[in-house]
Order: structure tokens, then C-alpha cells, then sequence
């Protein structure tokens, strides 16, 4: 049943775009659909758009392993609607055409512009495209079956066909579908959530099978000897992380050996049982001790160990708010979990996760993610995450080509509202999904990105096959968009404006199609290099890249009438490599590469706090020492 | 015919108006915005701090900045139709 609506949905989506693509006969119609979707439909498509892999896998994903910091995203990628909707929206309307270029260059006509904002565009396009294929290769693994590098490779071949077939016209009406039904979806979850309410018992109240894992205290010694004559310690790891134990059971037939976190905390000693995957030197995986299998998985996790105060509870159907109140009720504990990596004694490549117990008051704060208590680097870190998150909505370049294909600036305002009626709405969403995931049980310690589909899996195969089929249209959607404006940066603004290629109609559409095959490839091969990294946290990086190189170059052409071609262009130029050098040795990367995050050079890992006001200051400085020229007037 | 915009804006003449707006009203979110994160920064553990019926502020203001958003949004939306209608009804009785 579940392949079948998942199938059903990806093959109605791709029959829609077949059927729109045969009536783009223009490039107009291409790449803006001709200016003519109303504004209801743009603003529902702004959604289905924003709304994307980051938003409904990321955000979810993160809340529900580290509560409220994952909900931050959430505030803001909202709060930056705000900045495109009053400073943005209109104006950039009536300055450009199709692209973000179009915009930029309309007040100076240079050709400096149109390559560098082509660029930009190409860059950030890619930068967002990346976590929408990690989401893809996550989604289609549990789904079909497949490895993560053919969900990556089925993504891409089917939102190139799309896009090549149809163009912005397909990508609206696309994105009006999934948006719609992405919000509606959500909602009917949520309700679900709310319906069964709260129970330290998870799994539908005890229903369903879950796995407790245990906790065994031990007398301290070298290595410490568990009170449980069954378990044996026959190896200790210890770190800055903390201190492991390699702990063999001994059953009726058999040893298995999982390592296990030592607890130590005032004068007794616990052994706290986790997951684990160990990676042999010759190649074999170990699972909680036995070999890799379909049988033998990580279990899922993820509990209330005390509600209210009590250690065995279950709440009935609560409210949103009751939900709310009764999580972060200073008496509620909920068991949350962290990964450590470390090798062992014999070499082999040890991945633990392990569970905290966190009061209820501190998941519903920030701090659990971002150190807001830690060092003042720490908290720079937050800052410039929340700036990036601000600023950058206002200057994706898939967000902006959606102001061109309504049929006026007043019709762009009305669909920025629209979309941030149904965005801030998806987005309140998004803390009970996350929260509902943290303590029913299901999530897979090892790729929190699963985490809203595997809730919907808990309320049956139906829910969870629909809300799946819709995460995947997500990602198709959001990529469609994506691919257009990138093939637009190489076919319209590179070919036809900066080098004047004066094709025919027809050859530009083509043009456009074959970019739009190029750059679905290179996202493809970066969404296979990038497995395993949360998307919402790649979409935060995309975001700096964009509110970097982009917003500084928008904001002053709008506002500052002493703005330079030569002053945008160093700011597109310093916002854009800054951004990017910043993210490629930052600690995140550094793990990414397999180095040690502690020898990255750059110790931030959002680098939108100096990048953004680099762009900025770049761009006043290189205007005020070159020579003003006259500006096309765009009212 | 591909440079052309799909639709030609003409000159607006509440452009100016609903970009006074549009500023002053980001300037208020932005301010609103900035007090989050600058309480987080300073003094997180405002945040845990129960306000009403079991919510603590950082949910509470977080949700308002949600709400927020759109009240700003609906209420920009009706002062540019509001200005957009004068300039209309100027233009009409000019004729």
C-alpha cells in the first residue's frame, strides 16, 4: 500500500508537468509562466517553494532531538518573509524581468552585474539544492528500499525530467499542490499527536513494541564491574565526550558485546545501555553486537522516562497547549540522544548513541543545540545563525523569480502574505511534530531526518505512506524550483544578456532545458558527498551564502541612490567567496572531510555574522571610490 | 519580447508610501526579533520562565513572533491597498 500511494502521487506529478511543459511555447512562459498565476496560487507555490525538505525533515528532525533550538529554524526562516515582504517584495518586482540578475543589473545595465549575480545565482541554487538531495537519498531509503545514493539518483532524474519538460508553469502548480497538501497533512498529524497525548509509555500507550534500554549500576573499579552478574566490562573508552564501556552479556547460547556510557555523578556509578554500530577494519558492521541486517537495525528510540513527576503516566488526549505545559513542566524528564564517534582498542570504527535524561524545562528553551551558556564563540555562533535565517529568505534566488510570475507588484505583495499565512501556520506545526516524534518512540538514532515520516508511521502504514509521498514532492519541488532558477542564471543571464548569444526563442528554451540537466547532475553528486548531514543545518548555510552575496547588493540598489555597478559587484563577489570559504573550513565541514573538527581553522559554523556585513561594507567602500553613473529609473 | 516585463507596472504613485511603510514596520519586527535573540544571548535563562497556562517565554515569544508576522503583514497589505484605492480615486476624479 505504501509504495503504491507513494507511486501514484510521483507519477501524478510527473504527468502534470508533461501536460503544462506542452503548453510553454516562450521563454516567458519558461522561466515566469508567463506573469499570468494568479496571486492565491503564487503565494500557496511560495509555500510549497519554502516549505522544503529543510523545513518539513530538518526542522522536525532537529526539534526532535534537540527540542527548541530545532524550532529557532523555524522562528526564523519565518521572520525573514518579514524582510521580503516589506522591503523586498514590490520593488523588486518592478525592477526586474525573470531573474535575480534582471533585478540587480536593471538600474546600471553592466555587464559585471549580469555575470556576477548569474554566479551568485548558480551558487546558492547549488548550495540549497544539496540538503534537498540529502532529504531525497533519506526519504527513499526506509520507502523502497534503495541506498541512499539511488534515492539521490531518482530524485534528480525525475525533477530533471520535470523541469526540462515544462519549466516554472509545471514548478507553480506543483508547488501549490505540495504546499497545500504538505500544510493539510501536517495539520491532520498534529491532531493525531494531540489526540493520543502524552505516556511514558510509548508506542501508542504501551501498544506497541518498544525497547527500554536499561540502566545497571556498577562498582567503581578499573574496569567498573556491573551489579548484573549477566554483563561484564571487558573495555573502556574515555574522551573529552565522556567515558564508554565495552560491555559483554553473556546469554544462554552466546556473547554479544555493545557499548555502553558510564555514568558517574554524586559517588555512584551507572552503566547507561545504548546503540552502537562498529565498523571492522576488514569491512564488517556490527550492530548492537550482531552483524548488519534487515533484522538487526539500530532500535528506534526516544521516550518520556517521568511525566509530571511521575514515572509511569499517560495523559488522554491533551490541547496544543496542554501538550506544551505538560512537556516542559519542570518534573518532566524526556530521554533525548546524542552520538559519540571514537575508535576502539582493536581499531575498529565505534559509532554510540547514548540517552540523556533532560528536564523538560530545558527542551523548551534554547541551549540544547547552540551553547547559549557556553563560550562567547558559542554564542557568536547562535547570533550568526539567527541573522543568516533573517536576512536570507529575501534573497534566494528561487524565491525571488516567484515576484515575476504574477502579473503585477501589487499581486506580489498579496502572495507574500498569502505565503506567509500558510508558512507561519506549516511552521507552528512543526514543534508538535518534532516534540511528538522526541517521545513516541520512533526515531532512528543514527538520521533525525526521518522523523516526521516514522511519526506519521506510528499512527499507521496509511498516514505515514501519504505524508512520505508528500516529503518526497517536497523535495521534487523544491529542487524543480531550484533547477529553474539556476538553468535561467546560465541560459538568460549568462547566455542571452552578458553574452549577447541573440538565440531564438526556441534555442533559449532548449539552452535552458540542457543547464537545467548539467546543473540536476552536479546536485546529484553533491547530494550523494553530503549523506548523512542534517538538511535543515545545509539549508542554514545555504541561507548565509544567499543573505551574503544577494541582500547587500538589493538593499542598497533600493536605498542607497550613491550605490555603484562597481560597489555591487565587489559585494556580490566578497559576500559570495567570504560566505563560502567561512563554510568550507568550518568544524562541520572539517568532520565532513574526516578531519578533526577542533583543528578547523575557522571555529564558527554559521558564517553569516562576518560574511553579511562584509558584503555590506564592500559594497559602500568600492562605491564611494568609484564614479556614480546615471540610474535607469524603475519608479 | 523576452526582455519585456510580463506586465508593465507603470509609474506607481504610492510607491513611496509602501516603501515608508514596508521600512518602518520591518524596523519594529526587526526590533521585536532582535530582543529574542539578544535575551537568549545574554540571559537564556529568562527563557525557561513560566508565563501562562504552563508556557514558558521562549515558546511564548517564539509563537509571537509567528503571529506577529502575519498580523504586520495583513496590516502593510491593508495600508498599501488603503493608499493604492486614494491614488486611484485621485486619478478618476482628475478625468
Amino acid at each position: 500500500m505504501v509504495l503504491g500511494i507513494f507511486l501514484t502521487f510521483v507519477l501524478f506529478i510527473v504527468g502534470l508537468s508533461f501536460y503544462l511543459g506542452r503548453q510553454t511555447k516562450t521563454s516567458s512562459g519558461y522561466y515566469a509562466a508567463g506573469g499570468q498565476i494568479h496571486w492565491f496560487v503564487n503565494g500557496i507555490a511560495f509555500a510549497g517553494d519554502y516549505l522544503s525538505a529543510a523545513s518539513f525533515l530538518g526542522i522536525c528532525g532537529m526539534i526532535a532531538t534537540t527540542g527548541y533550538d530545532g524550532f529557532l529554524y523555524s522562528i526564523g526562516f519565518l521572520a525573514g518573509w518579514v524582510v521580503a515582504l516589506f522591503v523586498i517584495a514590490e520593488p523588486l518586482r518592478r525592477m526586474g524581468r525573470y531573474t535575480f540578475a534582471d533585478a540587480v543589473d536593471a538600474p546600471f545595465q553592466s555587464r559585471g552585474i549580469q555575470l556576477m549575480a548569474a554566479i551568485s545565482t548558480l551558487v546558492v541554487s547549488l548550495c540549497y539544492l544539496v540538503p534537498q538531495m540529502v532529504g531525497a537519498g533519506v526519504l527513499v531509503e526506509p520507502l523502497l528500499g534503495l541506498a541512499h545514493h539511488w534515492g539521490v539518483l531518482m530524485v534528480g532524474s525525475i525533477v530533471i525530467v520535470i523541469v526540462a519538460t515544462a519549466g516554472m508553469a509545471s514548478t507553480t502548480y506543483v508547488q501549490f499542490l505540495k504546499g497545500g497538501l504538505l500544510i493539510l497533512f501536517s495539520a491532520a498529524l498534529v491532531w493525531a499527536v494531540c489526540a493520543r497525548g502524552l505516556s511514558t509509555h510509548p508506542g501508542d500507550n504501551g501498544e506497541k513494541p518498544f525497547y527500554n534500554h536499561r540502566v545497571v549500576s556498577a562498582e567503581p573499579g578499573n574496569p567498573p564491574r556491573p551489579a548484573d552478574a549477566g554483563l561484564a566490562v571487558v573495555e573502556e573508552h574515555r574522551s573529552k565526550t565522556g567515558r564508554f564501556a565495552l560491555v559483554e552479556e553473556t546469554g544462554q547460547n552466546s556473547a554479544r558485546r555493545t557499548w555502553w556510557r558510564v555514568d558517574e555523578k554524586d559517588n555512584t556509578l551507572n552503566l547507561v545501555e545504548g546503540e552502537c554500530q562498529v565498523n571492522g577494519k576488514e569491512g564488517q558492521s556490527l550492530i548492537n553486537g550482531m552483524p548488519a541486517s534487515a533484522d538487526n537495525k539500530l532500535r528506534s528510540v526516544g521516550n518520556i522516562s517521568r511525566l509530571m513527576g511521575q514515572k509511569e503516566a499517560t495523559t488522554g488526549p491533551l490541547s496544543p497547549v496542554g501538550i506544551l505545559a505538560a512537556l516542559g513542566h519542570p518534573e518532566t524528564t524526556v530521554r533525548t540522544w546524542k552520538e559519540v564517534r571514537f575508535d576502539s582498542q582493536a581499531g575498529d570504527k565505534v559509532t554510540a548513541y547514548f540517552p540523556v535524561e533532560t528536564p523538560g524545562s530545558r527542551l523548551l528553551r534554547p541551549g540544547m543545540k547552540f551553547k547559549l551558556e557556553g563560550t562567547a564563540l558559542e554564542r557568536l555562533d547562535f547570533a550568526s545563525l539567527m541573522l543568516a535565517l533573517f536576512l536570507g529568505t529575501a534573497a534566494l534566488p528561487h524565491i525571488l523569480i516567484r515576484y515575476y510570475t504574477v502579473p503585477s507588484p501589487a499581486s506580489a505583495r498579496k502572495s507574500t502574505l498569502v505565503a506567509i499565512g500558510s508558512i507561519g501556520l506549516f511552521y507552528v506545526l512543526t514543534l508538535f511534530m518534532g516534540l511528538g516524534a522526541m517521545t513516541n518512540g520512533v526515531l532512528n538514532p543514527a538520521d533525525s531526518n526521518m522523523a516526521a515520516p516514522l511519526l506519521a508511521k506510528s499512527f499507521g502504514l496509511f498516514l505515514f505512506a501519504v505524508i512520505s509521498a508528500i516529503a518526497f514532492a517536497t523535495v521534487l519541488g523544491t529542487v524543480s524550483g531550484l533547477i529553474v532558477a539556476a538553468s535561467g542564471a546560465v541560459a538568460h543571464d549568462l547566455a542571452d544578456r552578458f553574452m549577447n548569444l541573440q538565440l531564438p526563442e526556441k534555442a533559449k528554451i532548449t539552452l535552458g532545458k540542457i543547464s537545467a540537466l548539467g546543473i540536476g547532475a552536479v546536485g546529484i553528486a553533491l547530494g550523494i558527498l553530503f549523506k548523512g548531514m542534517n538538511v535543515s543545518f545545509l539549508v542554514g548555510l545555504a541561507f548565509a551564502v544567499a543573505a551574503s552575496a544577494n541582500l547587500p547588493a538589493i538593499v542598497m540598489i533600493l536605498f542607497w541612490k550613491r550605490a555603484t555597478a562597481w560597489g555591487v559587484i565587489a559585494s556580490i563577489a566578497m559576500g559570495m567567496v567570504s560566505s563560502l570559504a567561512l563554510i568550507l573550513l568550518s568544524p562541520d565541514l572539517y568532520k565532513l572531510y574526516g578531519l578533526d573538527p577542533l583543528k578547523a581553522p575557522v571555529a564558527l559554523a554559521n558564517p553569516g555574522i562576518i560574511s553579511i556585513p562584509l558584503g555590506f561594507i564592500t559594497l559602500v567602500v568600492v562605491s564611494l571610490l568609484t564614479k556614480p553613473v546615471e540610474r535607469h529609473q524603475h519608479n | 519580447m523576452l526582455h519585456e516585463p510580463q506586465v508593465n507596472p507603470g509609474k506607481d504613485p504610492a510607491a513611496a508610501y509602501k516603501s515608508r511603510v514596508g521600512v518602518r514596520l520591518f524596523c519594529v519586527y526587526a526590533t521585536f526579533y532582535l530582543l529574542f535573540v539578544a535575551i537568549n544571548l545574554v540571559q537564556p535563562a529568562l527563557m525557561e520562565i513560566v508565563v501562562v497556562a504552563g508556557l514558558n517565554l521562549a515558546v511564548l515569544y517564539g509563537m509571537l513572533l509567528i503571529v506577529s508576522a502575519l498580523v504586520l503583514a495583513l496590516w502593510y497589505d491593508r495600508a498599501c491597498r488603503r493608499e493604492e484605492a486614494r491614488h486611484q480615486n485621485q486619478t478618476t476624479g482628475d478625468h
